[in-house]
């Protein structure tokens, strides 16, 4: 009934908000709810032209808080659902990104950051919203959070965000930020056949049978679509394993060790990260976003000095054995960041603060690859 | 003894009683009746349990779904409406029944509200009005009349209440209709046609709470405030022949609304039919030209 997602063929320019909108397509996401704002416009733009082509739905919401509500009721009627937000919005979603951790509801939200505090600038990048991506949302909780130093890997790591979403029911956010949401970029996209797309596991027992929130082997229960004969209850509350509210501890501590473990015990799929010149480094750059294509030159113009880059492409859970790894014989470990320092503080929890050299700034202008070569080169 | 047979009935058929009951409402709530009158008026459609989903705010109302054997969902406070058109719009079938509260639905969920009944979302929209904050302990709400008593508001309530039933009128709703936890065969009624309406429709049930509200503005018990129910409503037909100085601080029965206007999944149903003809068009011109995105 409903036409296939077309991909363009061969080498293509691009925008990052155009390759996020494309990976949601191919990964299979038939559902968009959002609300303007600048940077991420683009995306809502692209999916309300191209989503009823292949029979899923758009729907601009009043806000950006009836945008992500309207993505979990959709999640819950069984289709892929995301949306797309900057900043003030991002700040809006908080409550629900909460909701669907507890719920336990897959859905992605992609954050094009931009500069901040509050209305901030509108058009300049930012990575000021790390911290709130791990801990926005009040109470604790486990987050994926996805990060693309690229156009290509927009696209991929949108996919990405789906897959993870549904593998392990969860919220999964995708943050980038102006610069790589909107710089075009030469990018040749891969085969539609050839890409991996995952979909949440549906029950194979029968409706009486069925617990929503089941202790099960890979942690991860089944999820039933609302209207297939699965009749069950959904709740922001503690529950039990049918999904009912609960005080009991021994109703809830398994829940909360649970929806640690699902993530926890899976980090070599989900920690994503590239490293460059890692061999032997005794400057090590950890760098993210479009900080680590400035720093990929960095690098390069400073290869005389043994210095490395390990690029963190998932940010959270905090890639630490890969950091570790990576920075084992380095004396310093470079963190430039667009912001006054946010995952610096992960990664000197990491390696130990001394060995640490944060470059910042939060002007709405990017880091220069010859900032981070000064913090290279600088003498202890 | 039949009839007997047959509430039994509907109690098993409808209730999830192994679950979490008691309930977690105060003896004597009006919530319990909305409730009784949900259930009667889904039976009475002979609607599937399996198509009708029930999604709920923060609040008292916010606990009924817990109670009854549907597709349930009690989310955050003031966004049910959100949540329910996100459902309604990959599931536009399924029945999709939302409860709140007045503070759930006209506070905090006020833009929601509005924005529902613009769009003309085919959800049935149930607002349990008791004036007050109940759960939380009294507060005064959008709805608390003018110099009544709250525990925030202990000199007076100051603020204007909203008309909820004239708020979903005005802001596009198809369907409005308002009655009381006293007149229940009459809510039960409104409620069974705003589930068959096609489009938005909101039913105004006008409750109390003589926990809280009762006891702070000395109204007596549940059944004096029953009773009061009772004696200070009047219906729309008798209403409109009345004064305008004559009606203030009735409650006016009735259906406000009952129009004719086309439903948002149906709408968006041809969105994705012309976004496909299009794309068959353009691909059929593409055939010809090349695609000029590609290098």
């Amino acid at each position: 009934m409903s036409a296939s997602v077309k991909l363009p063929a061969g080498p293509t320019m691009m925008q990052g908000n155009e390759a996020c909108a494309l990976g949601a397509l191919a990964a299979g996401c038939r559902f968009y709810a959002g609300y303007p704002i600048t940077p991420s416009t683009s995306i809502a733009e692209m999916l309300a032209r191209e989503l009823p082509k292949v029979g899923g739905s758009f729907i601009q919401m009043e806000d950006e808080i009836a945008s992500l509500a309207a993505v979990l009721g959709a999640s819950v009627g069984g289709v892929k659902a995301m949306t797309a937000t900057s900043g003030p919005g991002f700040s809006l979603m908080q409550e629900h990104i909460g909701y669907a951790a507890m719920a336990e509801i897959p859905c992605v939200i992609i954050d094009v950051q931009r500069l901040g505090p509050s209305t901030g600038q509108p058009t300049s990048p930012s990575q000021g919203d790390v911290m709130q991506a791990r801990w926005g949302t009040h109470g604790d909780h486990p987050i994926i959070v996805l990060y693309p130093t690229g156009v290509r890997e927009c696209f991929d790591l949108t996919v990405r965000a789906f897959n993870f979403a549904e593998k392990y029911r969860t919220p999964v956010i995708l943050l980038t930020d102006e610069v790589i949401g909107q710089m075009r970029e030469k990018v040749t996209l891969p085969a539609l056949d050839s890409i991996e797309v995952v979909d949440r596991q549906r029950p194979h027992e029968p409706p009486e049978w069925y617990f929503p929130y089941a202790e099960t082997p890979s942690d991860v229960p089944p999820m039933a679509p609302f209207g297939e004969g699965f009749r069950y209850h959904i709740t922001g509350l503690l529950h039990d394993r049918a999904g009912f509210p609960t005080q009991r501890l021994d109703e809830i501590n398994p829940w909360v060790e649970r929806i640690f473990r699902k993530i926890e015990r899976n980090l070599d799929d989900i920690i994503l990260t590239e490293g460059e010149l890692l061999e032997d480094a005794r400057t090590l750059v950890v760098a993210y976003g479009c900080t680590a294509r400035s720093a990929q030159e960095a690098v390069r113009m400073g290869r005389r000095h043994t210095v490395g880059l390990l690029m963190l492409k998932t940010i959270w859970p905090f890639p630490e054995e890969q950091v570790l790894a990576a920075a084992r014989n380095a004396r310093r470990v470079v963190v430039p960041e667009m912001n006054m320092g946010q995952l610096a503080l992960e990664v000197e929890r990491v390696v130990g603060r001394n060995k640490v050299v944060r470059v910042n700034r939060a002007d709405g202008e990017m880091i220069t690859p010859d900032q981070i070569l000064r913090a290279i080169e600088a003498r202890d | 003894m039949l009839k007997e047979r047959e509430e039994r009935h509907l109690v098993y058929d409808y209730l999830r009683p192994k679950k979490k009951f008691p309930n977690v409402w105060c003896a004597g709530c009006g919530i319990g009746i909305v409730m009784g009158a949900i259930i009667r008026a889904v039976d009475g459609l002979g609607l599937a349990k399996d198509d009708v989903a029930m999604i709920s705010g923060i609040g008292c109302s916010g606990r009924m779904p817990v109670y009854l054997d549907f597709n349930t969902m009690h989310t955050t406070h003031g966004r049910a409406l959100a949540f329910a058109t996100g459902l309604k719009m990959v599931r536009p079938d399924m029945k999709v029944l939302v409860v709140m509260g007045d503070g759930d639905a006209l506070a905090i969920g006020g833009n929601h509200f509005i924005h529902a009944a613009r769009r003309n979302i085919g959800v049935t929209a149930i607002v349990i009005n008791n004036s007050t904050y109940g759960m939380t302990g009294g507060q005064y709400s959008p709805t608390t009349p003018i110099g009544a008593l709250a525990t925030t508001a202990l000199y007076g309530n100051v603020e204007q209440p909203f008309p909820i039933g004239e708020l979903a009128a005005a802001a596009g709703a198809a369907y409005v209709a308002r009655s009381t936890v006293y007149h229940v065969t009459e809510l039960e009624r409104y409620i069974a046609d705003g589930i068959q309406k096609k489009g938005f429709a909101l039913i105004e049930a006008v409750s109390y709470c003589h926990t809280t509200f009762g006891r702070l503005n000395k109204l007596g018990g549940a059944v004096d405030m029953m009773r009061a129910l009772k004696d200070n409503s009047i219906t729309l037909a008798a209403a409109e022949k009345l004064e305008p100085n004559e009606r203030a601080g009735r409650i006016v029965r009735g259906v406000l609304v009952n129009r004719d206007i086309p439903e948002y999944t149906d709408l968006y149903r041809q969105v994705i039919e012309r976004a496909q003809s299009a794309q068959t068009a353009t691909e059929a011109e593409g055939a010809k030209s090349r695609t000029p995105r590609s290098l």
